[in-house]
């Protein structure tokens, strides 16, 4: 089994944490560092070697504050990466959280569902 | 003198200014700061949102895209990435202005892609953003192309925008992006 990924946050860094065993996959908080890239490569490389042997269901959970149109690229990446297991025929199942009053962050969670095709549902948060 | 620039910036509702060479901590300070006073305020936390997400793409836009001053004058600054930042705060809206240098061949490019993103309804503005979302690379600055149009979708507003001639090389480029407070 994969060793689970775990990246504390920061003010500019979200917090991701990826078990395997215990089926949980969160990236949570905010994401707006000026390299983006740098950020995400260990991400990405970590969900590539995750795709040679996923769980026979994948729950993705993202729950972001920020983001800035650095990380909005590479978290296409990511998500991406998760559709390409779905067809691959595992389940993968994504939960997009924002708040209630963050239309912004719901536009997003839009904006991805329109690009693809693997289940991604907007979860209001209320307070 | 103190005064009077105290004067001046209170009556243009100038919350925040900076004049200086632009870098990631610099970047990072700011937001920081300026989180910090939005709350302190106690803005609305819709609103609040709103006027940090423009204020990092803006000052992000800024630092990866300002074009160095080359020297012409020994004496001149030997590394200029010199750049303006300015936050307000008027009854209604909240604003952010940057300013930088930018190379004359590049004035075009830049003032196409406003116009571009100025002549977009709410609807077009999603379209044109999933569209290079998906399609466009990211730059060697790590960079997606996305800034302007993301910067308008959350605004809301047109981006005001003014291209001033310095030089034969140079010119000044200053944006303007306001989130309603309303």
């Amino acid at each position: 089994m994969l060793e689970p990924l775990k990246i504390e946050p920061t003010h500019k860094t979200p917090k991701v944490y990826f078990d395997p065993a215990n089926n949980i996959f969160e990236l949570s908080g905010r994401s707006i560092p000026e390299d983006s890239v740098g950020f995400y490569k260990r991400i990405l490389d970590w969900i590539d070697d995750y795709s040679a042997g996923p769980n026979d269901k994948t729950d993705f959970k993202f729950e972001l504050e920020y983001f800035n149109t650095s990380s909005s690229k590479n978290i296409l990446e990511l998500l991406k990466k998760l559709e390409k297991i779905h067809q691959g025929g595992k389940a993968v199942h994504i939960s997009w959280y924002y708040d209630e009053d963050d239309e912004d962050m719901e536009e997003t969670g839009q904006d991805y569902k329109a690009l693809l095709s693997v289940p991604l549902e907007l979860i209001m948060k209320v307070y | 003198m103190t005064y009077s620039y105290y004067k001046n910036m209170q009556l243009n509702n100038i919350i925040f200014v900076y004049q200086g060479e632009v870098t990631a901590d610099l970047v990072s300070s700011i937001l920081q700061m300026m989180e910090n006073k939005l709350d302190g305020d106690g803005e609305d936390k819709k609103i609040k949102k709103k006027v940090f997400n423009v204020m990092v793409e803006c000052l992000q836009n800024v630092y990866h895209h300002l074009d160095t001053l080359e020297v012409v004058n020994p004496d001149d600054d030997v590394n200029d990435r010199t750049a303006l930042l300015m936050i307000g705060k008027e009854e209604n809206d909240y604003y952010v202005i940057t300013g930088n240098h930018i190379l004359n061949n590049r004035v075009s490019n830049v003032r196409e892609r406003l116009e571009k993103v100025n002549g977009c309804n709410k609807d077009e503005l999603k379209t044109l953003y999933q569209s290079i979302l998906n399609e466009g690379s990211l730059s060697e600055k790590g960079t997606a192309g996305l800034g302007m149009i993301d910067i308008a979708r959350k605004s809301g507003q047109k981006l005001g925008y003014d291209f001033h001639p310095v030089n034969e090389k140079y010119s000044f480029f200053s944006l303007e992006a306001k989130v309603s407070r309303i």
